[in-house]
């Protein structure tokens, strides 16, 4: 089984307070750390998985600045072969199909059985990216799967409805499938396989080494604008328990027991 | 004057509420353009359904074949795409949910057309239709302009407005499928029905529900120690549940479970909209996070800015004070 695992360098926002640049049409990421996007983080065990159960490789598919090479490693001290980063100025990174266009060049100069992709990124979260790359290949695909059972060139795919809910469909490869967060345990890299992946291939392209013209995936290529990111307002009507974390706990503690909550 | 085409979402024989909250969206859009709302539905054994959907005021054009028994979404894809020529919709909308994922972004591609995901509003400036939707989990909107084109493709988030209410009936018209045999590269198998666990946390009284901000199961202590203390059973975010702190079945949100407790305490968990969606029912929520702009506050009856590892013992040990 050849599969390609495509991932994301993606800011922790999960506890910060999000800032924009003046652009408007930007984040400032400069205060957030970066790491692998989640649910990308589950597909690259579940490639290395396939790997260690059906044999083959796994070639990962990135694209994005020079600092996400650390992500890349990683996911090949993991047991990932080789990898290829995408950098280049030129695309509307915005519009989840012009991503799909990049990845689906990149992914045409590889021989590929399977494709995955986490189901949705933390920052811009489309849930589009992997079946719009699907479209692109004209491969068959399956999104937000929970499960994966390999078989004889076909794979069947449990995909996460509503409420725990799973609807299963059987697909021919080749295929993209979109990884749902929580269909395995993501392993730590072990230490001998971060010194041997810093021997691993990382090749670094830009679109004219993947054969694609910019004009197909730059501002004017994509059917989208961006016009501008603001701040949503947060409009709380909830009581603020103010005080230090002791009075905060006390007034809590007051309110639950008096108020006939507890 | 154009016309909006709402692909219509169903399972196992019900209507999913997404389809009356878009028809919510689609009539709003309608009206600043005088434009008609149709519905779409795919599938097989559609007479309730139609009818269901009809009663909303609306016209509902009806597929209805035993290929489409079970959702597919190469099937959909396949019919959207021969009636996107046909039918020239000037808008075509369907859910963004487990469904509308898996075709929408496909048929953008294959049909060369505008595309954005997961709106939460949509509008017409001039004659530019525009969207907003949210990024980094809501704590960020964006404001998204179509390009011109014969038809803008676009999902719906779920709850992200009130549903219509019924009114009047409207008519019905079958037609015939564009798509005619069985497709051999992608089968549906089966549904397979969510699993039982030891606590329903649909029927708790009292949920004390973590998320990522408890950081590492060696914390779990601190919630354990609060839910004993107040007799609540103890659920999770997504977050929780995928790192494996909290069993599977104990997830809140719309792909776990909606829960509707006395008392909802909600600690270090940033509140995406999934989350938020499944404690719409919850009678009171407490939240504790150090993000003072996390989404859960909005939610929130009472919110406590801060870090719940020092407010929360604190809390455990006022609690088992005041109630002897």
């Amino acid at each position: 089984m050849k599969t390609i695992v495509c991932i994301k360098y993606v800011p922790d926002t999960s506890e910060a307070v999000i800032k924009l640049n003046p652009d408007g049409k930007s984040v400032d990421s400069s205060r957030f750390s970066f790491d692998i996007n989640d649910a990308d983080n589950y597909a690259v065990e579940e490639s290395v998985l396939i790997k260690e159960n059906s044999g083959g490789e796994v070639t990962v598919l990135s694209i994005g600045p020079k600092q996400s090479d650390v992500m890349i490693r990683m996911a090949m001290a993991k047991g990932c072969d080789r990898a290829v980063r995408i950098e280049d100025e030129r695309m509307a990174l915005h519009d989840p199909l012009v991503v799909a266009k990049v990845l689906a060049a990149a992914a045409k100069n590889q021989e590929f059985d399977l494709i995955l992709t986490g189901c949705m990124a933390n920052d811009d979260g489309h849930m589009s990216t992997g079946v719009a790359l699907a479209e692109e290949l004209g491969v068959n695909h399956a999104s937000m799967v929970k499960k994966l059972e390999i078989l004889d060139g076909r794979v069947k795919a449990h995909r996460e409805l509503e409420g725990g809910l799973l609807e299963v469909v059987d697909l021919e490869l080749p295929a993209v499938v979109t990884i749902q967060t929580g269909i395995n345990e993501p392993r730590y890299a072990p230490i001998r396989g971060i010194r041997e992946a810093q021997k691993k291939e990382l090749l670094v392209k830009n679109l004219d080494d993947i054969n694609l013209d910019s004009a197909h995936v730059d501002e004017e290529a994509s059917l989208v604008v961006l016009e501008e990111l603001y701040i949503p307002e947060v409009v709380s009507t909830a009581e603020m328990i103010e005080g230090e974390p002791e009075e905060k706990a006390e007034k809590l503690a007051s309110i639950l027991v008096k108020g006939g909550l507890v | 004057m154009g016309n909006i085409l709402v692909v219509a979402e169903h399972r196992q024989g019900l209507v999913r509420d997404i389809t009356y909250e878009m028809l919510a969206v689609a009539s709003g859009l309608a009206e600043s353009k005088d434009d008609d709302v149709t519905v779409l539905a795919i599938g097989y054994n559609l007479d309730e359904i139609a009818k269901n959907i009809a009663s909303y005021n609306v016209k509902v054009l009806v597929i209805d074949d035993p290929l489409f028994e079970n959702f597919n979404a190469e099937k959909h894809q396949k019919v959207l795409s021969a009636l996107i020529d046909d039918l020239k919709p000037s808008v075509l909308m369907a859910g963004h949910t487990a469904q509308g994922v898996d075709f929408m972004p496909a048929l953008a591609v294959e049909k060369k057309l505008p595309f954005v995901a997961e709106a939460i509003g949509l509008e017409y400036e001039g004659d530019q239709l525009k969207a907003t939707r949210q990024l980094y989990s809501g704590k960020v909107n964006a404001k998204i302009a179509f390009k011109q084109a014969d038809t803008c493709l676009v999902t719906v988030r779920e709850g992200a407005v009130e549903a219509l209410e019924p009114s009047n009936v409207a008519g019905i018209e079958k037609i015939d499928s564009p798509l005619k045999e069985d497709l051999a590269y992608r089968k549906f198998v089966e549904y397979i029905e969510a699993e039982v666990g030891d606590v329903d946390i649909t029927q708790s009284e009292i949920l004390v529900s973590v998320g990522r901000g408890l950081k590492e199961d060696k914390n779990l202590p601190v919630i354990e120690e609060l839910a004993e203390a107040i007799k609540a059973d103890i659920a999770g975010s997504r977050a929780a549940t995928d790192a494996g702190w909290i069993p599977h079945d104990r997830q809140v949100g719309t792909s776990g479970k909606s829960v509707k407790p006395k008392l909802y305490i909600a600690l270090g968990i940033s509140g995406a909209f999934q989350h938020i969606a499944g404690i719409k029912g919850a009678k009171t929520v407490i939240a504790v996070n150090k993000d003072p702009e996390a989404p859960i506050f909005t939610i929130a009856d009472y919110a406590v800015v801060d870090d719940l590892f020092k407010v929360i013992p604190k809390l455990t040990e006022k609690l088992k004070e005041l109630k002897g």
